[in-house]
């Protein structure tokens, strides 16, 4: 009997566990996932294309920088209450709030442009006109926002979520040899040795995992949302969960690519899925869905992030919890971004190339500054008591950081002078 | 105008409210802040030189 009761008490635990999860999961998943953006997918089909899966430890070392660089924002936003904007503005002052908050918004709008160049390549693939897309986007966004509750926006962005595991069917279709990618890409091995390209490759990886724009948007959200200091042990395991999800997304298109597409040049997403339809229909017509989706869950997190980041600090209301009326600013800041990055695409002969190069320059800018403050914030043990980061969080999260700001100077420097490191 | 001016104000207010930062200049936070200017700066300094030598090429 008391066997059978100590079942029945773990089992109720671990359920009232799960269900606690299930209410607080959300901003972790939903920024992890959105990390996958039309610019990650591009990267991780040239790095499969390239390489093969002779980079999947690479990726899969990606997951605790991923984690712990994020999990930070889930205690600062829980503890302060404040988004990072406004962190930032009070606690460093004035002139490194407006740079961060300035270089957001630029670094944002491009990237932005960027999701939408992958949204109607991805679509055109399928016969749709580019300001046809545009407009598309544009209104299923209008749907998602303007409900008036943060908790359906956040479903529906948790079920665009479901629809980047897209990639995992497609990797499976293609049959690739497990063990092939046991041997190949589970031992740390640099293929052809460090080449310039190899290098590139793997900065543009942890570009893409790493973007300024995460840091906003998952601490204005864990604002958004309501969640409590108590909610911090749940929110970081909504993270842990959000990161290990993104670097197996990125891993199964490492897999589709690398199977079938090896060895082939790839400058972006949507040749890789024209290439793929023409060897497999089906797997092309996922990447080409998944692109799409991608360039959407950025499009939403996105935006989303700026207009937090200006309700922060110039005092509108900013939740998604409020009506059009109640917060105009906050949505007309939105749609504005959102409209204006759409038109870009549109316009014939638009210096996209140059746009892209400038998001990987301007974010070296942030980016460093972001983490930094990140790091200082989370040690200001007046704000932060008992959730101030410990040593060894520290440690590792310096660490982890100093790596970052490092390769991605050398990144941003390398797209500004390619022959530099050759 | 009126718009423009509401603006201005509304920069200043912001300004004046996070004039004092509330962080404690303790030694390794103000080290990091210089770094983080010096960092920065050399930063542009590379943007400024690209854009120096994109413009001698048109």
């Amino acid at each position: 009997m008391d066997f059978f009761s100590v079942i029945y008490y773990r089992i109720k635990k671990i359920w009232k566990a799960i269900r606690l999860y299930l209410v607080i999961a959300g901003p972790g998943l939903v920024v992890m996932i959105a990390d996958n953006d039309a610019g990650g997918i591009t990267t991780y089909a040239a790095t499969g294309a390239k390489y093969g899966y002779h980079l999947i430890w690479f990726l899969l070392l990606l997951i605790p920088v991923a984690y712990y660089v994020q999990e930070m924002t889930v205690r600062l936003g829980a503890v302060t209450k404040r988004g990072h904007a406004e962190a930032i503005f009070e606690s460093f002052g004035a002139f490194w709030g407006w740079f961060s908050l300035l270089d957001l918004m630029i670094v944002d709008w491009l990237t932005l442009v960027t999701e939408f160049v992958g949204m109607t390549a991805a679509l055109n693939i399928f016969g749709v006109p580019s300001w046809l897309t545009v407009v598309l986007v544009i209104v299923l966004m209008g749907i998602i926002m303007l409900n008036g509750r943060y908790w359906t926006w956040e479903k529906i962005a948790l079920g665009f979520c479901l629809l980047n595991l897209i990639y995992v069917p497609a990797a499976f279709m293609v049959n690739p040899s497990i063990s092939d990618i046991i041997h190949q890409g589970l031992i740390p091995n640099l293929p052809g040795g460090l080449t310039n390209e190899l290098f590139f490759l793997l900065m543009a990886n942890i570009g893409t995992t790493i973007a300024p724009w995460m840091l906003f948007f998952q601490q204005s959200s864990v604002v958004d949302k309501g969640l409590l200091e108590k909610d911090i042990k749940m929110g970081k395991i909504d993270t842990f969960i959000g990161s290990i999800i993104t670097v197996a997304i990125a891993v199964f298109i490492v897999i589709v690519t690398g199977t079938l597409l090896n060895g082939s040049p790839i400058d972006d997403a949507a040749t890789a899925a024209k290439m793929l339809m023409s060897i497999n229909h089906y797997t092309g017509a996922f990447l080409a869905i998944g692109l799409f989706d991608a360039g959407l869950l950025g499009a939403i997190c996105i935006s989303l992030a700026s207009s937090w980041a200006f309700g922060e600090i110039f005092g509108w209301a900013h939740s998604l919890n409020t009506k059009v009326k109640e917060a105009p600013w906050f949505y007309i800041s939105f749609f504005f971004t959102l409209a204006t990055a759409g038109v870009v695409p549109l316009i014939p002969g638009a210096p996209l190339v140059i746009i892209t190069l400038f998001v990987q320059v301007i974010a070296v800018t942030l980016l460093p500054a972001a983490l930094v403050f990140l790091i200082l914030l989370l040690n200001d043990r007046k704000t932060m008591g008992e959730y101030a980061n410990t040593r060894t969080q520290n440690i590792v999260s310096t660490v982890i950081v100093v790596a970052i700001i490092i390769l991605s100077t050398m990144y941003g420097i390398s797209a500004l002078f390619p022959n530099l490191f050759q | 105008m009126r718009m423009f001016r509401q603006f201005v104000g509304k920069i200043r207010e912001i300004n004046s409210k996070y004039a004092n930062p509330k962080v404690v200049m303790s030694r390794s936070v103000s080290i990091s802040l210089a770094a983080l200017r010096i960092y920065l700066f050399l930063l542009v300094i590379l943007m400024l030189y690209k854009l120096m030598t994109v413009i001698k090429v048109f």
